[in-house]
This record gives C-alpha cells, structure tokens and sequence, in this order.
C-alpha cells in the first residue's frame, strides 16, 4: 500500500511541476525512457544479486554464521541483558545480527522476528532490549552491499567495491548513534 | 586490500564449504536460482519506479526539491542533489535503489554525489519497512522510543556518508 502513495505523489509532483516549469515535452519523454531504465537496472542486478544470493547460501551452509556467533557473545551479553538467562534467545539473536552483517536478509528477518517475539514474551509494550533490537536491524551492519556494487557497475564505476571501507566507518557510526539515542531515551522514557 | 577481501570471502567460502563434505558449486546454483526469482518479483517494481523518479527529474521537480532542501541539508553537510534519496530511503527500499540508481547515471557512478549515494544505500536501511514488520510479528503497540532513535541512526548515517564519501574514497 505504502508504494501506491510513493509512486502517486512522485508522478502527481511531477505533473504539477513540469506544468509550472513548462516542461511538458520532457515530462512525456521521461515515461519510456524511465521504463526502458528500469529494466536496464533489473538486468544489470541480475549477475550480482544471482552471484551473491549463491555465495549466501554457501556462508550458510559452511556454518560461518555459528562462527560469528561465537565473536559475538561478548557483546551480546552488554546489548541484550536476558541473552545471559536464555541461550536461545542468544542464538536467534546473534543469528539475526550475524546474518544481517553477510547480507542474508532472507535469512536475518525470520531470526530477527523469532528473538522479537521472545523478548516481547506477550507484552504489547516494547523493552529496551527489544528497541535496541531494532535499532540495530534499522542501522544495516553490512560486510559487502553487494546490490549497490552491482548499481554502481551499471552507472559506469570500474572499482565498485571502493566504497567498502566509508560504508563500514558509516555504518559503525550510525548503529553507535541509534544504540546511545536507544540507551539515553530508555533512561528518561522509563515506561511505556 | 579492500580489493582481496570478495575474491577471498569467495575462496573461502568455496574452502570451507568443501571441508564440511558439501557440494558448493550446487549451493551457489540453488542459491542463485532463489536470487534470480526474488529479482522477477522485483522487476515490474524497479520499471515503475525508475518511471517515477526519471518523471520527477525532467520535469524540474528534483532541483526544486534540492533548492528547497538545500539550507537544512548544507547546514548537516549533505550535498543537496541527495535529498531525494534522503527522504525516501527510510520509506521504500527499493524506491531508495531507483533514486540512487538516477543519481548515479546522472551525475556518474565516481563523482562525489555518486558515492555518497551509493555509501547511503550501503550503510542505511529501510527504517519504516523495519520497524512494522518487527514489532507488528511481535504483536508490539507502544513502541516507545524505537522510531526516534532509528531516525537518528540514520540521520548519523547520511552524515557519515556524505563526509565518508568526500575523505574515505
């Protein structure tokens, strides 16, 4: 439902524009030229979103995520209080975290849901622990955005994956600022 | 270094996956077949989108968003050009693609708007999309501080991007 809203007002925005601007002519050419780009971006994601889903299904099968897991606990025990208590909720929780960081949304929104539902335990009130959950989830910890190396090839970049290192140091950042926004907001919003 | 690091997840994967007695190269087949699927579902979207976004352009209405913008965004150090994208990443993934997609083509893949474009794409996501799906499956109604504290993780990231993009790249 939300895209029908996007995709009208862009199109109403457009319309009203081009009759203020008087560009009326552009306008209508932009209908198939935006059509034909449309499905040059599709063609063009298709090597790499066919590749990476690949290389995904081997990170998930060769049990790298139960590696990162085990890096993880540490850091989890800080976040996620109750995790200490409840060794399944660790696990579908740093599963989320880890799958979300190789790229497997497929497999990181189940987990993320599962250790929702268990830190929500029936209340329709969300805790810190479950905040923090999603803020993090919000904030994308993503080793190789391989989609967007995929876009960037398509618009003409010959080094696709030299944006890796500022999306880290971007991601790092915007995780950090959402986790000390959740943290400091729980101090003064006590309850619900 | 950056440059060793996908050939070697991929090396690697493949090792591992040969240690562990299975089959890779069948994995990455299954594995891509699922990511071609999900890509047809995702075709007549981008078509439409991509529609909607090069509209916007030609008919003047992206400057004029820019111009307007430009004050807050200059204040927060964001190109201008990017507000687009700013403003329909936490709503719409793939809309965001579209966006970042005419950005890239018009203003080239390498130049300074290009990359913060693409390190947004990379390290943001779709916040709303996020935030429904997980406290809607937890049965969630008071969501307290959580969009808040979102937004301004992603308001630290296009921050980030634009200041990444310019020193880091």
């Amino acid at each position: 439902m939300i895209l029908s809203w996007i995709f009208t007002v862009l199109v109403g925005i457009s319309l009203v524009a081009a009759v203020l601007l008087g560009r009326g002519s552009e306008l209508a050419a932009a209908i198939p030229q935006g059509a034909q780009a449309g499905i040059t971006l599709a063609i063009s994601l298709a090597g790499s979103l066919c590749l990476w889903t690949g290389v995904g299904r081997l990170l998930e099968k060769t049990g790298v995520t139960g590696y990162l897991s085990r890096l993880l606990r540490p850091l989890l025990h800080r976040l996620f209080p109750e995790t200490k208590q409840d060794p399944v909720l660790a696990g579908t929780v740093s599963a989320n975290i880890c799958a979300n960081f190789l790229g497997l949304g497929n497999a990181a929104t189940p987990m993320g849901i599962q250790a929702a539902r268990r830190m929500a335990k029936g209340s329709t009130v969300a805790g810190d622990s479950l905040c923090r959950l999603v803020v993090l989830n919000t904030a994308s910890i993503q080793l190789i955005p391989a989609t967007v190396a995929a876009i960037r090839v398509s618009a003409g970049c010959r080094s696709p994956f030299d944006i890796l290192p500022a999306v880290w140091v971007t991601s790092i950042f915007s995780a950090g600022a959402g986790l000390a926004a959740a943290w400091l907001m729980g101090k003064l919003w006590r309850h619900g | 270094m950056v440059d060793y690091l996908v050939p070697g997840l991929l090396l690697g994967a493949l090792v591992l996956a040969l240690k562990k007695k299975e089959n890779p190269y069948s994995l990455l087949l299954e594995g891509g077949e699922e990511g071609l699927k999900l890509l047809v579902q995702l075709i007549p979207t981008l078509i439409l989108l991509l529609t909607a976004v090069t509209m916007l352009r030609s008919s003047g209405a992206v400057e004029w968003i820019s111009t307007v913008c430009a004050p807050v965004f200059h204040f927060f150090g964001i190109p201008p050009e990017t507000a687009m994208l700013v403003l329909i990443r936490p709503i719409s993934g793939s809309a965001a693609l579209a966006v970042g997609s005419e950005l890239m083509l018009t203003h080239g893949a390498d130049s300074l708007i290009g990359r913060t474009a693409a390190v947004m794409l990379g390290s943001t996501e779709t916040t709303f999309y996020t935030i429904s799906v997980y406290f809607g499956a937890a049965g969630i109604k008071k969501t307290r501080y959580a969009l808040p504290a979102a937004l301004i993780a992603d308001m630290t990231g296009f921050i980030m991007a634009s200041l990444t993009a310019k020193f880091l790249m």
